[in-house]
């Protein structure tokens, strides 16, 4: 199979590009850009005029909800609603049910999603068995299975010298930790702990949840040497504690929840429940730091965080209501929000979502569009704004805070290995 | 934003927080309240305000008084009170909170007076009959979580009106577990907006929440400064079922420091009147010398409640 996208802008951030040029594609690789090669005969035409041409993006964080929580969604569910977001890779988060912390588990996933043909999955595997940060698990093992980095989600290791030595077995191998940094005792909240938590009589998580659990991990990934990555990032303090120690030379990654690009918890209103999300929304100073420290590079990476929940879940009073968002048809309007708003250059805000995402995954296949890489494409309209409903929601949670807004970019083609995969209007 | 309490019209359709209601709105149901007190000196106790029309009780966490006064008021209105005691045990089993209001509505409610342990529970229930086109019946706010108890705030704010006629002289002292307290937070934002120059919040920092001053209060710890020179003090229950973790060391100690006893209340000027929300802990928060004493307003307010609860129903079933 053949395929030119023809007169499309193509912005490939690990590359610098940001041009009008083709792209040829020849089964399952890009075998050309600009111009057309020598006896290149297309099959099919993708005429991208006026559209943008870029990789397929690179989500570090979607729940997928397979196995165990399939009422909420499914890996069918999901990769379709991952087509139609442009997101051709995805790291996902082991707080399934059971927990990734078996090889057999991770295969059984990684198989699954491999006879869809969507997007690729990355399973980051649990950092102690059952994430009860106890034991340790079978790293070498898991990574063989498929997994990409280590992590708790949302758990926390209690036992100090377990996360110690956790942290100093993964960097034994090189293998990535990536921690959520969140104090377990501090964080038995719902809500920023903060006016608008005091005046609705929210139980308030305050900013020390995640500075501690911060000095914590960073101190700790000084003495072991492990290559960290910190999820979901929530405070202006928080990135403060990042820039510092990577002033002084650790080597740590970060990124953020797109919905922590555009919303603070004033946001919450009178009680919404889709605003319950883990980290909290939190004031407005703290989401200005984080969509400058985005803007920096302070923040390597934005992602979905994507976490679909039932309806009958998220339809309780606000602290008993599931807390996430779905967001993965989110990611790339979000982004395009933010870099808009920030008047950045589309090369630097699409790199949050595909270069720079790829590198915290320690992937080399996705994320950039050079001769001779994987044919993960994604193609969209960047001008036109759309209203996101329920309706057209692929994912099968429609929990998002951004329900009724209008949003930047419409997603019109994505590939994966050179197979158009969706084609939206 | 909406405010769900309110209609096109600017007029209540639910009584859902105290917090940015008009004050004209506050005065007008403080109005209301006052010819109904006299219902209850009559032989006959009942107006035909709320006849035919079905009150729905609907308390998700155990209640007695509150739930009874509630219960009086609907029935001197001439309503028809049933009560539903939904432990949230039975919530936990299957049934939605929405499911069961769902039922309720389709047995012809008019009314649902709630009281949840969540913040925001009433609020939910509002914004369901109102996707569902059902904004002809009410919702009464009787309590969520630590959020507001309009009712109670109301009430007190009938209390000091009685005692003390004129808002916009006093000094006000709210003590004891704000942290905790949706009576607190219904208190300070009825205090603020009828005017009350100052307002102040006597606790322990574990009892307070964070940004308190926010709201538009004076910040003690010390009972012997806060009280100083105060018209009203408000008590607050120490509410021990919702302790969690380290807030206190003991009853005795926070007896000892924050406990109105009658040497602390002769701070405060000579003829300040004292409130309690009840149930009270006596020898917690207050000293039985001050809560049988004569500052103490106690079992007015209790009286006082009957009344205002009628008027917040009268008003939303006419509106």
């Amino acid at each position: 199979m053949k395929l030119h996208i023809a007169n499309g802008r193509l912005v490939d951030p690990a590359h610098k590009v940001d041009a009008q040029r083709d792209v040829f594609i020849e089964d399952d690789k890009i075998v050309a850009l600009g111009q057309t090669p020598a006896g290149f005969t297309a099959d099919r035409t993708i005429d991208a005029a006026g559209l943008v041409v870029c990789p397929g993006l690179v989500d570090l964080s979607a729940r997928l909800r397979e196995p165990g929580f399939e009422y909420r969604a499914t890996l069918e569910s999901e990769m379709q609603a991952a087509m139609a977001g442009g997101i051709t890779s995805l790291a996902c988060p082991p707080d399934t049910d059971p927990v990734l912390d078996e090889p057999g588990l991770v295969e059984m996933l990684c198989y699954r999603a491999r006879n869809l043909n969507c997007a690729h999955v990355y399973p980051v595997g649990a950092l102690t068995f059952g994430l009860k940060g106890e034991r340790i698990t079978e790293m070498a093992e898991l990574v063989e299975a498929g997994c990409v980095a280590f992590g708790q989600a949302n758990e926390a290791v209690l036992n100090t010298q377990v996360l110690m030595r956790a942290m100093q077995y993964a960097a034994t191998f090189g293998f990535r930790v990536w921690m959520q940094p969140m104090d377990p005792y501090l964080s038995r909240g719902n809500a920023h702990d903060g006016e608008v938590a005091a005046r609705l009589g929210l139980t308030g998580i305050p900013v020390e949840a995640e500075t501690i659990a911060l000095h914590r991990q960073l101190t700790l990934a000084r003495s072991t040497g492990v290559k960290l990555h910190i999820t979901r990032l929530s405070s202006a303090a928080g990135l403060e504690l990042i820039r510092r120690a990577r002033a002084e030379g650790l080597d740590v990654t970060c990124d953020v929840a797109a919905h922590h690009l555009h919303l603070c918890d004033v946001d919450i209103g009178f009680f919404n429940p889709l605003h319950h999300v883990v980290p909290p929304l939190r004031s407005q100073r703290d989401r200005e730091a984080l969509r400058e420290g985005l803007a920096r590079g302070d923040i390597d990476a934005v992602c979905s965080d994507h976490t679909p929940v039932d309806d009958d879940e998220k339809q309780a009073p606000f602290a008993e209501a599931a807390a996430g968002a779905t967001g993965l048809e989110l990611l790339l309007p979000l982004a395009l929000k933010w870099g808009g708003e920030m008047k950045l250059p589309l090369l630097d805000t699409l790199a949050r979502v595909t270069s720079d995402a790829a590198r915290i995954m320690g992937i080399t296949k996705a994320g950039h569009l050079g001769v001779g890489a994987r044919a993960d494409v994604c193609v969209f309209d960047p001008e036109t704004y759309r209203r996101v409903s329920r309706d057209t929601l692929k994912s099968q949670g429609k929990n998002t805070p951004f329900l009724g807004i209008e949003l930047p970019g419409v997603v019109r083609h994505t590939l994966v290995e050179g197979r158009v995969m969706y084609e939206g209007r | 934003m909406l405010n769900p309490q309110l209609n096109k019209n600017g007029e209540l359709i639910h009584l859902l927080t105290l917090e940015g209601l008009p004050k004209d709105i506050l005065l007008r149901i403080l109005d209301i309240a006052a010819p109904f007190t006299e219902v209850a000196e009559r032989e006959v106790k009942k107006l035909p305000l709320l006849r035919g029309k079905s009150v729905f009780n609907l308390f998700f966490e155990n209640s007695t008084r509150t739930r009874t006064t509630f219960e009086i008021a609907a029935k001197r209105l001439s309503a028809d009170v049933i009560n539903l005691n939904v432990s949230t045990s039975s919530t936990a089993k299957g049934e939605t909170l929405l499911d069961t209001v769902d039922n309720l509505v389709a047995m012809q409610a008019d009314m649902f007076v709630v009281r949840h342990a969540s913040s925001g529970a009433p609020y939910l229930i509002a914004q369901h009959l109102r996707n569902t086109g059902r904004e002809d019946i009410h919702v009464v706010n009787a309590g969520d979580g630590r959020h507001a108890h309009p009712t109670q705030g109301l009430l007190d704010m009938y209390t000091i009106r009685h005692f003390k006629k004129d808002f916009t002289k006093l000094r006000v002292a709210v003590v004891g577990d704000v942290l905790h307290s949706r009576v607190a937070r219904s208190e300070i934002a009825a205090l603020t907006t009828l005017g009350v120059p100052e307002v102040r919040v006597i606790a322990p920092k574990t009892l307070l929440p964070t940004d308190v001053e926010r709201m538009g209060v004076r910040v003690f710890h010390d009972m012997r400064e806060g009280l100083r020179d105060v018209d009203v003090v408000m008590m607050l229950r120490l509410q021990n079922e919702r302790m969690q973790g380290a807030l206190l060391p003991s009853s005795q100690e926070y007896f000892k420091v924050w406990g109105l006893t009658p040497e602390k209340l002769a701070l405060a000027k000579p003829d300040a009147i004292v409130m309690h929300p009840g149930p009270m802990n006596r020898g917690v928060e207050i000293d039985s010398a001050v809560a049988d004493g004569s500052n103490a307003v106690i079992l007015p307010q209790v009286t006082f409640g009957i009344a205002v609860r009628m008027a917040v129903m009268s008003m939303l079933a006419g509106a």
